[in-house]
């Protein structure tokens, strides 16, 4: 079968190495896209990592806003939003809503008290099946505009092993360095931490773009802004916030009303640390009511990954770099934790006590 | 007996040429979207998801275009061990050109996430809601894409070594150039002109 004359020794071999180098070359570019080449760059699973470094593994937990409670209740439309978006959850009506409420934090046995933060995580499940999930926090802008900026801001943030406390020198660096934090340093500082999930409102932070049946885009963000507003006491109980909602709760269901802002030409999408000028437009698109609350390590919320790219036809991420970076993080948080769940090979081991961290 | 064909069926040949492009940018496409954090990470995403189903729906039809055209025999000289390691290799890659999208679609199934191909077009669940699955399913999905990488590998490396060292008419069966007219195989019979 074989007519072919054979091969001399010298065209032997280079034929073998041409064969080698073409395999070789295309291992190489494997690797450099996955990013192990590259040490330096900022990756998923390294911006993980460093929140990990930062407070610890704890095992089945969010490796951010850990410590949080579920909600449940559901949104209901007054279809103001439907002349800027398609999307089902906008025409009147009543659509689900799962939803969590935490603390910036990476322990969950933190107390309240250790940030001035809160957020506001929601899934709203359309009759359609298709899902809107957003992740918000109680301030309006947030401290950096791109990844690299939050996973220096992560570093400086780490710990010293001698006073398990940030480096003063090293955060005061970062801020210098970073002027865009302004905004966020001014709000910072006048902020005290809510005795209430439910006296809070919840901003977007992150540009969107809604999209309307005429195919037109809008760009937009959007705030929860609450109908409650007595402040709550605190108190002594390190666990005050679920106490408090448990207990506002228990008087009856809570509201928040759905204001989306409407960007003029030329706001930008891509820094969410600026704030749109308050002249606006804006549109109160419904009222979110939460009717219950459950723990989270048994809730409903628990298993939920609130990734903000998650979106319905009608809702579109803007060109915000923060998006794409948070989408990749969380679902690196998420596959870590439910493997954790799993109990998979590898994966870290739940804590005996909450002290033992 | 039927006689044995010289090459693969023109179907076969574009299919496998189309989905080899595809493929190959599939796993580079998932290595990279899993580890970036930047707007690629979203575009990543939104091609791999439909480009997932296209790939399961053309195995489909290429299984059936195998099933009903069997391919070129493997030269008869060629050792039984080199036989075996091109029956395993091709049984793998179809097997996991099946089965990776499906534990794609089934993980993010397991995940809560609605499966969308596009703004509009939503998939299904196949899988029902669990973390446990999700984790599973998840860590499956990777393992496989690294096996089928390999096995593509390999795969790559075998057919040069068919065309570059052997010459035995192995690779030229799929590239459909420099056929050898040699040989006991039978021409394809001269097109009838046009009706």
């Amino acid at each position: 079968m074989r007519t072919q004359q054979s091969l001399s020794a010298p065209s032997l071999m280079l034929r073998f190495a041409l064969i080698a180098i073409v395999l070789i070359l295309i291992v190489l570019t494997f690797v450099y896209v996955g990013g192990w080449f590259a040490p330096h760059r900022v990756t998923a699973q390294r911006m993980v990592d460093q929140l990990q470094t930062n407070a610890g593994v704890f095992s089945g937990y969010r490796r951010n806003h850990a410590k949080g409670v579920c909600v449940a209740g559901y949104f209901d439309s007054n279809g103001q939003a439907q002349a800027y978006s398609l999307a089902q959850v906008f025409a009147p009506g009543r659509t689900p809503v799962v939803g969590r409420f935490a603390v910036p934090v990476g322990n969950p046995y933190a107390p309240d008290s250790s940030s001035p933060i809160r957020s506001m995580a929601l899934r709203f499940t359309q009759a359609n099946g298709q899902q809107w999930r957003t992740g918000m926090n109680s301030m309006p802008v947030f401290p950096v505009t791109t990844p690299q900026a939050f996973f220096e801001l992560l570093q400086a943030q780490q710990p010293d092993p001698s006073t398990h406390k940030p480096d003063p020198a090293k955060l005061a660096a970062f801020f210098a360095a970073h002027p865009e934090t302004a905004a966020f340093g001014a709000w910072v500082k006048t902020a005290k931490p809510s005795a209430s999930y439910v006296t809070e409102s919840y901003w977007s932070l992150n540009a969107f773009v809604f999209v309307d049946a005429n195919g037109v885009h809008h760009a937009v963000r959007w705030r929860m802004v609450p109908e409650a507003s007595d402040a709550s006491t605190g108190g002594s109980d390190p666990n005050y916030l679920d106490a408090d909602l448990a207990q506002r709760l228990a008087q009856g269901p809570q509201r928040w009303h759905l204001v989306i802002t409407l960007a003029n030409p030329g706001d930008p999408t891509n820094d969410a640390t600026k704030e749109w000028p308050s002249d606006r437009r804006e549109v109160d698109a419904g009222t979110l009511v939460l009717t219950s609350t459950t723990p989270q390590e048994s809730g409903a919320c628990r298993d939920i990954n609130y990734d903000p790219t998650v979106l319905p036809h009608g809702i579109e991420i803007s060109d915000d770099p923060l998006l794409p970076a948070r989408s990749a993080a969380y679902a690196t948080s998420y596959l870590r934790r439910t493997s954790e769940e799993a109990h998979l090979p590898g994966t870290a081991t739940p804590k005996t006590s909450p002290e033992a961290n | 007996m039927t006689r044995a064909p010289a090459s693969f069926v023109w179907a076969a040949r574009a299919l496998h040429w189309l989905m080899a492009i595809l493929i190959v940018s599939m796993l580079f496409i998932g290595v990279g979207m899993v580890a970036s954090v930047s707007e690629r990470h979203a575009w990543l995403i939104a091609i791999h998801k439909p480009l997932g189903i296209a790939i399961l729906l053309l195995a489909i039809v290429r299984l059936i275009v195998r099933l009903r055209n069997p391919p070129p025999p493997l030269p008869d000289d060629l050792p039984a061990i080199q036989k075996i390691a091109a029956y395993a290799s091709h049984y793998l890659l179809y097997a996991l050109m099946l089965v990776i999208p499906l534990v794609g679609w089934a993980m993010l199934s397991a995940g809560g996430y609605p499966v969308m191909l596009s703004h509009s077009l939503r998939l299904p669940p196949i899988f029902p809601v669990s973390a446990t699955a999700f984790a599973i399913l998840r860590h499956t999905h990777a393992w496989l894409a690294m096996l089928l990488f390999l096995t593509f590998l390999a795969h790559l490396g075998a057919a040069l070594y068919h065309g570059l060292i052997r010459r035995d008419g192995v690779l030229s069966s799929m590239t459909g150039f420099g056929r050898k007219p040699e040989g006991n195989v039978a021409e394809p019979p001269p097109s009838l002109p046009q009706e």
